[in-house]
């Protein structure tokens, strides 16, 4: 097959326009995989018959009219998919086999999508490299000695490498903003409460959503808009209408983000962000997050905490193996956890962390009185190599700075791709709306990617 | 705020029942240390005006309808399908009392 669509219009077109059928788009995937996956170890568990299935289906159907018809999409392996393996990315799921399917995988499926398969992750979507998998790392189909990001590596990479057109990913502290930073996409963290998480494994239940991946904000915003809204098994879901796009928009950078350990080329593409959007007509304002250096240590505080309570339900018994098939970091965190919630710590720093985080969304309420959307980095850095924070957790921690705010806040952030380093590796930042503006973001997106001429790309 | 100490370390380890060889405490030890130490940064903020937050929605009391829905369903054997540990349609457990003499 030649020139592989990049976009949902571009494959549905095809189809429709008979430049290929859904069986061989299907196969070129599948070959794409089988080509490259030993590489760069992204799929865990590739779902071939069912695939060929849906396409043969919509081939003979033939109207490719559903929101994703057509689409191929791949699941972060911490989604439950009826009668497929979903591992959560560690041994001790490495046999699990769910009796039901996530609110979110039926969605895309029932919108006409072509499940792929499930995909590689740090376990339990512990980590911000990919290197945490219990099922060894993957690798970055921009540079094999670089990390895809994390904890949605597979995500990203299978995206960016061209084994799947879009993906599912989960995003509690950046897991889906910073892999799609790393490898060139878009990701959405949408506001906590518009996208149901039944059936996707709990991590930290305050602050995890479900991401999406993908090379366009077309296609994030088909996407979203086929996953959100109520399904009566997520009490957190709210419905809401599309809020009217307004014609006249403002935009903070906070000068709180410049700190210590921001790399100059990501300072510097921040820099450009804010010339473009000036150039477009859209004004730039500075302005103050001053709980900015809080972020991370709130962070390590509840999400541990939560984590060592939904950890708490593997115990061996009713599914998967006992609970020292855990890996290094899934302990490290139940650990920590278990320590701020104890008896005599649990007032310095779970209720001290609860408390600093309404300080954190009193700065963000305030801001967005005054701009419409927040510019900020996604990751201090470009894409790392394998290994360079595998010995210091707390190194690892840090990648997190920029992207946790959003979970603490609850409000949507979506990262887009922006330019390459020097490195030739990709960097991008992220746009933070105040809750349920994600429409919003995504206009503020599009005239983003207008101005730079923006093009998708795959690495491989 | 304190260390952590190895003490501190295997309470933990117990309230989070894990069985830690001498080997990960070795490991665990410094490293959750660091992270202790770090988070303990959240002391300099005055959070006397402000109330805990712990979820972000506003939504109160969420309720649904109390109705059997099939598709909602798991039969028995879904039910026990994620282990080899059944007996007679029961889920085995490890022995949790003990006999001892009175």
């Amino acid at each position: 097959m030649k020139n592989i669509p990049l976009t949902i219009k571009e494959t549905q077109e095809g189809l429709r326009q008979k430049k290929f059928s859904a069986v061989e788009l299907t196969e070129f995937y599948l070959n794409q995989i089988k080509k490259y996956n030993k590489e760069f170890n992204i799929f865990l568990t590739i779902t071939e018959e069912k695939a060929y299935a849906k396409a043969k289906e919509l081939d003979k159907y033939g109207k490719f009219d559903e929101p994703l018809s057509g689409v191929a999409v791949s699941f972060k392996d911490i989604f439950l998919t009826k009668g497929v393996r979903t591992t959560a990315g560690s041994k001790i799921l490495e046999n699990y086999v769910p009796a039901y399917s996530a609110t979110s995988v039926k969605r895309v499926e029932d919108a006409g999508a072509i499940p792929l398969g499930k995909l590689n992750c740090d376990a339990f979507a512990h980590g911000a490299s990919g290197e945490n998998s219990d099922f060894g790392p993957t690798l970055n189909p921009w540079n094999k000695e670089y990390v895809p990001g994390g904890s949605s590596s597979g995500s990203a990479a299978s995206v960016s490498s061209n084994m799947s057109l879009v993906s599912l990913g989960s995003d509690t502290g950046g897991s889906t903003r910073q892999p799609a930073n790393f490898c060139n996409l878009v990701g959405l963290k949408p506001t906590y409460g518009a996208i149901p998480r039944y059936g996707v494994i709990s991590m930290s239940s305050s602050l995890d959503t479900v991401g999406t991946l993908a090379h366009t904000v077309d296609d994030i915003e088909i996407m979203f808009d086929v996953l959100r809204g109520e399904d009566k098994l997520d009490g957190t879901v709210k419905d809401f209408d599309k809020p009217k796009i307004k014609s006249k928009f403002r935009l903070g950078i906070a000068k709180e983000y410049f700190i210590n350990g921001l790399d100059k080329e990501v300072e510097k593409m921040i820099e450009e962000v804010k010339k473009t959007y000036q150039s477009v007509g859209i004004d730039v304002i500075e302005l103050s997050l001053p709980h900015t250096k809080y972020m991370v240590p709130v962070y390590y505080i509840i999400q541990p905490a939560e984590v060592s309570s939904n950890l708490g339900r593997f115990d061996g018994i009713r599914y998967g193996n006992n609970r020292n098939s855990f890996g290094s970091e899934a302990k490290r965190r139940i650990m920590l956890g278990s320590y701020v919630l104890s008896a005599g710590y649990y007032d310095a720093y779970y209720d001290k962390a609860m408390r600093v985080r309404s300080k954190i969304i009193q700065d963000f309420d305030k801001a967005f009185e005054l701009v419409d959307a927040i510019i900020s980095p996604v990751s201090p850095t470009p894409p790392f190599k394998l290994g360079a924070n595998t010995s210091d957790p707390l190194k690892m921690y840090l990648e997190d700075v920029f992207t946790t705010t959003s979970n603490l806040v609850g409000i949507p952030g979506l990262a887009l791709p922006s330019t390459f380093s020097k490195t030739c590796l990709p960097i991008g930042f992220q746009l933070l709306g105040p809750r349920f503006s994600e429409h919003q973001l995504f206009e503020l997106g599009k005239i983003y990617h207008k101005a730079i001429d923006y093009k998708p790309k795959v690495a491989i | 705020m304190s260390k952590l100490t190895k003490k501190d370390c295997l309470h933990v380890a117990k309230l989070s029942n894990l069985n830690l060889s001498d080997k990960e405490i070795a490991k665990f030890l410094p490293q959750l240390s660091k992270v202790v130490e770090y988070i303990g940064i959240l002391n300099e903020v005055d959070t006397r005006d402000v109330e805990p937050t712990s979820q972000t929605t506003g939504l109160k009391n969420v309720l649904r309808e109390d109705e059997i829905k099939s598709e909602n369903l798991l039969t028995q054997d879904q039910a026990l399908s994620g282990t080899s540990n059944v007996h007679n349609g029961y889920f085995k457990v490890p022995v949790v009392l003990s006999e001892r003499s009175i």
